[in-house]
């Protein structure tokens, strides 16, 4: 039975101290958290950061060097058994045999589970009822992609891993996709994602944990995130009369101003733009083409990963 | 270094039977295997058998006809073209492809797909083979094996060391082009062996000497006297399931899960 947790209750998967080294390369080099019962739960980093091991090991595909690992109260590698029937898998590079159908596949898949989902109408709600007779490979990188998802969802999973969920998927295939792990969710399941797309982890992720070379150098929700970059509100315009540098720095919050071809630019929050307004008011300043943009999770995750400047 | 090879405890009951339907019905999708397999073996008989001094009684010969010599040989190359020049391929792509990886994410053990294209092998060589003897006995009037059980021990044993081969094949193949290679470096001694150029008991002393502590030297002896009528020797028996457990136990240690 699952055991209660020291770190959070009700936390379905909990991993801690997780470190995984191939050679002299730490892939993985001290991961812990928490993903809670209903939660979609997001990895996001650059290329190698560790996030596909993590997984992985969360999986039972490899073994930690060392850390602990429970999955819905199991450890996924000696429990191997309990931890295949509660865990569904969308692996980030594989293939199927080039013959089989998307329907055998789907058919097979179910067949293995001991409390399968209704493949047919997984597969409706995927797209894929129309290329359920073609061969695999024959099937498009976007169908390939959706079979994989139904793959991972056939077994009714209390949890499912996501890893590289939309890559090869067109805009329109994704927004599917992501409504329906939306609806995954609403259903009760614990989804835990791994993603290069920080529209796609804005959108669906409760909670994320940033992963750089290794280690988690961020776990907030989304807009946690985006809270703690530095420059939160870009503001910039060309006054219609010279203005003081030190004056707008003087500004509530500013974090910098900036002069480049005739437009000042000041990085600050959304006090910094009222301000600036009844300060132009003030003086009966015009401001030229004003535009005010919000950071996204792009400039949290350039910020908090570091991949923005070279090291 | 991966946990892949640690045995789930129970699958789901009916699963090993999907996945062998499903690995059944993609074996019928492989028109080239099936031909080689099943029909290549008893086709070569057949062009062997139409040659008429091949169907004259020789003196050399103990008074059989070459014929009848070769429907034994054509079994064993059924089997060496299934379980050695047609399988290692399959179990090395389902590796490299990621195949047996996703499957152990699943209540099933991948072991099961390679169970399967295993068993499906075996299965095709067997049916190759009574294809075999039912064409030798109709068309050109070979006696059907007179030591059946006899014959069939030895069939056994041999179809295990082949596929046995086959598996070690693909356990040292770390991809399909590799498997590809090295299967066919395989594939020809084993052929000569068998005795499809001379047969094995028309080799020279030394050679056959040689030849009979080869697996399908071996086999081929053995089916030779059940043919005839004699209980095969325990030493050709035991060739072919000494080299039977040792290339289980060399495919088990060193096939890899990914």
């Amino acid at each position: 039975m699952p055991r209660s947790s020291t770190l959070m209750p009700m936390a379905v998967i909990e991993v801690s101290g997780l470190h995984r080294a191939y050679g002299d390369r730490k892939a993985v080099d001290g991961v812990s958290f928490a993903v809670e019962e209903g939660e979609i739960f997001g990895i996001l980093g650059p290329n190698g950061a560790g996030k596909t091991t993590t997984v992985e090991c969360v999986e039972g595909l490899r073994r930690p060097d060392t850390g602990r690992i429970r999955v819905a109260g199991y450890d996924p590698v000696a429990d191997r058994g309990p931890v295949t029937r509660v865990l569904g898998a969308q692996l980030q590079e594989s293939e199927l045999q080039p013959k089989i159908t998307a329907g055998e596949a789907l058919e097979l898949y179910a067949a293995c589970c001991p409390d399968p989902a209704d493949w047919r109408a997984l597969a409706e709600r995927l797209g894929l009822t129309g290329s359920l007779g073609t061969r695999f490979a024959k099937l498009s990188g976007g169908q390939k992609q959706r079979l994989f998802i139904a793959l991972a969802l056939v077994g009714n999973p209390r949890i499912v891993v996501l890893d590289e969920l939309t890559t090869g998927l067109d805009p329109r295939a994704r927004r599917d996709t992501w409504r329906l792990i939306e609806d995954v969710r609403a259903s009760g399941v614990t989804v835990l994602l791994v993603t290069h797309f920080m529209e796609e982890a804005q959108r669906l992720c409760d909670r994320i944990a940033l992963i750089d070379r290794g280690r988690i150098t961020a776990l907030d929700t989304p807009s946690g995130l985006i809270e703690r970059t530095a420059s939160g509100t870009e503001i910039s315009f060309r006054p219609s009369a010279e203005l003081d540098t030190e004056q707008l720095a003087a500004l509530p919050s500013a974090v910098s101003v900036t002069r480049k071809d005739g437009r000042v630019v000041i990085h600050g929050t959304d006090e910094t733009v009222s301000a600036l307004l009844s300060l132009l008011a003030a003086r009966g300043i015009t401001a030229h083409q004003l535009r005010v943009t919000e950071a996204t999770l792009d400039d949290a995750y350039l910020d908090l990963t570091g991949t923005g400047t070279d090291t | 270094m991966t946990a892949l090879t640690h045995a789930h405890p129970t699958a789901v009951k009916g699963s090993a039977t999907a996945v062998l339907k499903a690995e059944a019905r993609l074996f019928l999708r492989e028109p080239g295997a099936l031909f080689w397999i099943l029909a290549f073996p008893t086709v070569l008989l057949c062009i062997l058998g139409s040659v008429p001094s091949f169907r004259e009684p020789q003196a050399d010969l103990n008074g059989l006809r070459v014929v009848d010599l070769y429907v034994p040989i054509v079994i064993l190359l059924a089997m060496i073209v299934s379980g050695i020049q047609s399988m290692p391929p399959v179990l090395t792509g389902y590796r490299e492809r990621g195949i047996l990886r996703r499957m152990s994410t699943t209540p099933m053990r991948p072991g099961a797909l390679i169970g399967a294209q295993i068993a499906l092998h075996g299965a095709a060589a067997t049916l190759s083979a009574a294809l075999a003897l039912a064409v030798g006995r109709i068309v050109f009037d070979v006696a059907l094996p007179r030591q059946l059980l006899g014959y069939l021990v030895a069939f056994a044993l041999a179809t295990l060391a082949t596929l046995a081969v086959g598996g070690t094949v693909s356990a040292v193949g770390r991809t399909t082009k590799i498997t590809q290679a090295v299967g066919s470096l395989v594939f020809f001694p084993a052929m000569f062996t068998a005795g499809l150029w001379m047969p094995v008991a028309t080799m020279p002393d030394v050679l056959r000497h040689i030849v009979n502590l080869t697996p399908f030297g071996a086999a081929a002896q053995a089916l030779d006297a059940a043919a005839a009528g004699d209980w095969p020797s325990w030493t050709h028996l035991g060739v072919t399931a000494l080299w039977a457990v040792a290339l289980i136990a060399a495919a088990r240690r060193w096939f890899k899960w990914e």
